[in-house]
């Protein structure tokens, strides 16, 4: 790639210096602790499905047994008596997964030998594992079949009607109009919940529910409209929450492809827990990696809460941390799609100029990240005609800064929840635009003292400026101070923080040690 | 009498522009079908502009119609809480300082599950919203903005520690009438209290008129297009009312 903007190599090695130096305590942190989803998310993959007839998920009764027994037992772990189980009682996992959702309490039992316990961890480790490879194995092959039928960048349509069984006539539908990506949003507030819903579902409030049925009846419905079009269509759903790593999970185990997956979201704007978000987000990220999904960062949400033009420095910011974050979880730049916005307040004269500058900058930045770009909404309005026009030139920069993964914008976005034919227009829009301007990236050249130019120079140097204040404070102290998004997070304060547990000396957790293994982080 | 029709290019033509997706393949049968449906409507003309498959099975339509219905312009009265004329920040503080002698203590958030604080957020933070600045930058006011999914309860022990002047309730979704659900429960639990009379209620949202507010028991409610200076206007004037009564 030959760059456009002349950014000094220098100055973005030590831009990531920084990053690597900022995040460097919270890894620490992260290494001596888990969470109660963390402990769940590795009961999932141990095979922890079901619920009772309260609704309540096996994986949150096993945790909660050995929490009731005794609150200092989850310092060992909760596998261990997930296992121990299998072993005494002699059942398969869907036989105790039942023998507990029928109220078996499995803390009446006493610990057996641990070697049984480890060769029984170490079958189901390697039964997920397998599971999960499969899936791995599988999109391989299919994107390798349906090579170069893709849009570039990659289009991708959202859907939300609460119903999962509505969802996939959406989803087909958007599918066969030209989207290579569908994203089911999940239900208003799910990510404040402490548990994944089980089964599918029909009732949600601007979004479905994200469960590990929805994820598979999505991904039947996809897988045969891939067949037809003969091109993948890759399927997104949402990580960021107080339950980041069972959801990555669950993508894993039904082939997702996609996770929004965001290292600080939770914590600057659904007010969750900083230490716990931390710790979350790096097993999901583990999962995430080892599964091949790609991971979409939230940078566009501190445009929407400040002003894009002034604050486009935090997005730059952000970026490094994502990425670091990323790099420590054990994800390549491959599957990183950090995120950034077409956010600028449409009246700025040259704003265009700015978006492109901005969009150009983390492209030669980032430049093996599957960057991830949305488009305008604070700025929408009821005039949908001009909401078009805006959408046009937000699909212009994508195509001109080759960016990765395009999410299509809505004419009715400050209307409602998207019609059909909305996406259908996005989509019409989308290809008029990088059809006819397939080849614009390669020709242009950019005034090295232009205004594009000088404004990638000067947000990187404010980038610098920011990160620097974060160092010399540090992340927790910054995120309390309200550096970040121009919030305030108290670090006990937030949602989740009680689920935040200390590992002990005898922290037992196989399939932890299983991906950092295999993905070079031990 | 005042009597107006749509205005195409010619006065009282009636054209009208229309989109819609009907559930049927495209083609020739699909573009009769959407053209009689328009007729159907009262419209006493119409042609299909344009038609193009969204699947197999929907298909979406451009088409233009002519109608004869009119209203008459004298007789229409607006559902606007705002009056055309808002006071500027400078203004509004102006006249707190004037007429109420403290400062305005408000409370806002986006109540129940909804996690939309787009609107909240173009009301209150200190930035605003189209270069019309947030209660947070008006000297004369401390405005606190709780965010989103904050509960009803939570909202009203908030208002009440911080001796609240107003509080303003945002509702961005309403699928499923939740905003409904959620702005009565708000009004219900401050009766069940006793605090109905304690602040002014005021609620917000695309989809929030004045008249649905205040059937609801609010005192006003705003809908699209208000900014921070709408708001204020009317919180300091209802003040001042009160203070006078």
């Amino acid at each position: 790639m030959r760059t456009k903007l002349h950014l000094p190599k220098d100055r973005v090695d030590y831009a990531r210096q920084l990053a690597q130096r900022i995040t460097a305590p919270v890894a620490a942190f992260i290494d001596n602790h888990s969470s109660v989803t963390v402990e769940r998310a590795s009961l999932r993959l141990a095979g922890a499905d079901g619920a009772n007839a309260d609704g309540v998920p096996v994986a949150n009764l096993v945790v909660d047994q050995i929490r009731a027994a005794d609150p200092a037992l989850l310092e060992d772990g909760a596998l261990r008596r997930y296992v121990n189980a299998l072993v005494k009682t002699g059942e398969g996992v869907d036989g105790l997964n039942a023998k507990l959702a029928q109220g078996f309490d499995l803390m009446s039992l006493a610990l057996g030998e641990p070697a049984a316990i480890e060769d029984k961890a170490a079958q189901l480790v390697e039964a997920s594992a397998s599971r999960i490879k499969d899936n791995r194995a599988h999109r391989d092959r299919k994107l390798e079949e349906f090579r170069d039928r893709n849009s570039k960048p990659l289009l991708y349509l959202i859907v939300a009607t609460g119903n999962i069984y509505e969802d996939v006539k959406q989803a087909k539908a958007a599918a066969e109009q030209g989207a290579d990506v569908i994203a089911v949003i999940r239900t208003t507030a799910q990510s404040l919940l402490d548990y994944v819903p089980f089964g599918p579902t029909t009732e949600g409030f601007g979004g479905t529910y994200a469960t590990q049925e929805n994820f598979r009846i999505m991904r039947a419905a996809l897988d045969e409209v891939c067949e037809k079009q003969k091109r993948y269509i890759l399927l997104t759903n949402y990580a960021s929450g107080l339950c980041m790593p069972e959801i990555a999970a669950m993508g894993a185990l039904e082939r997702l492809d996609m996770m929004l997956n965001d290292s600080m979201y939770g914590i600057l704007f659904r007010d969750i827990n900083m230490y716990r978000t931390f710790v979350d987000q790096k097993f999901s990220r583990m999962i995430n990696a080892y599964a091949g999904i790609i991971i979409n960062t939230g940078e566009d949400n501190y445009l929407t809460t400040s002003d894009a033009f002034e604050k486009a420095y935090t997005v730059l910011a952000s970026q490094f941390l994502n990425e670091q974050f990323g790099f420590r979880a054990g994800l390549p730049a491959k599957l990183q799609g950090l995120g950034h916005a077409f956010e600028m307040d449409p009246t700025i004269k040259n704003g265009f100029l700015y978006e492109l500058s901005q969009a150009q900058m983390a492209r030669e930045i980032f430049p093996e990240h599957p960057l991830k770009y949305m488009p305008p909404t604070k700025f929408m309005s009821g005039d949908v005609f001009k909401g078009y026009a805006m959408n046009t030139l937000f699909n212009f920069v994508s195509k001109a800064t080759n960016q990765g993964i395009h999410l299509l914008g809505m004419l009715t976005e400050a209307v409602h929840t998207p019609f059909m034919m909305d996406r259908y227009l996005a989509v019409e829009n989308a290809k008029y635009v990088m059809n006819s301007m397939e080849d614009f990236y390669d020709d242009v050249e950019f005034r090295k003292d232009g205004i594009i130019v000088r404004r990638a120079h000067d947000v990187l140097t404010q980038t610098i400026n920011f990160m620097e204040e974060v160092e010399a404070i540090g992340m927790f102290d910054s995120i309390e101070r309200g550096l970040f998004a121009e919030v305030k997070r108290p670090k006990d304060g937030g949602k989740g923080f009680e689920g935040l547990i200390k590992k002990g000396p005898g922290y037992f957790n196989p399939f932890e040690d299983y991906l950092a293994r295999e993905l070079g982080l031990s | 009498m005042h009597v107006i029709r749509p205005y195409g290019d010619t006065m009282d033509d009636g054209k009208v522009q229309l989109s819609f997706t009907l559930p049927v393949p495209d083609g020739a049968r699909g573009r009769e079908a959407a053209r009689k449906l328009v007729l159907s409507w009262g419209f006493k003309d119409c042609e299909v502009v344009h038609s193009a498959p969204l699947s197999a099975e929907y298909s979406f339509y451009v088409a233009y119609g002519k109608t004869e219905a009119s209203v008459d312009y004298d007789a229409v009265v607006a559902d606007e809480a705002s009056a055309d004329a808002s006071m500027s920040m400078d203004e509004v503080n102006e006249f707190i300082r004037r007429e109420l002698g403290r400062k305005v203590v408000i409370v806002g958030a986006c109540t129940g599950f909804d996690a939309h604080t787009v609107g909240i957020d173009a009301i209150m933070n200190m930035k605003g919203y189209n270069h019309h600045y947030g209660l947070e930058r008006y000297s004369d006011m401390d405005a606190y903005n709780l965010g989103a999914q904050v509960p009803n309860e939570k909202l009203i022990d908030y208002a009440l520690k911080v001796k609240a002047d107003a509080v303003l309730i945002s509702q961005v979704v309403t699928q499923k009438d939740t905003h409904i659900h959620n702005m009565t429960e708000f009004i219900e639990l401050l009766e069940a209290k006793g605090l109905r009379e304690r602040f002014i209620c005021v609620a917000g949202g695309p989809r929030i008129g004045n008249k649905l507010a205040v059937e609801l028991g609010f005192d006003v409610g705003f809908g699209r297009g208000t900014y921070a200076d709408d708001v204020a206007t009317f919180i300091v004037k209802r003040l001042a009312e009160k203070k006078k009564a």
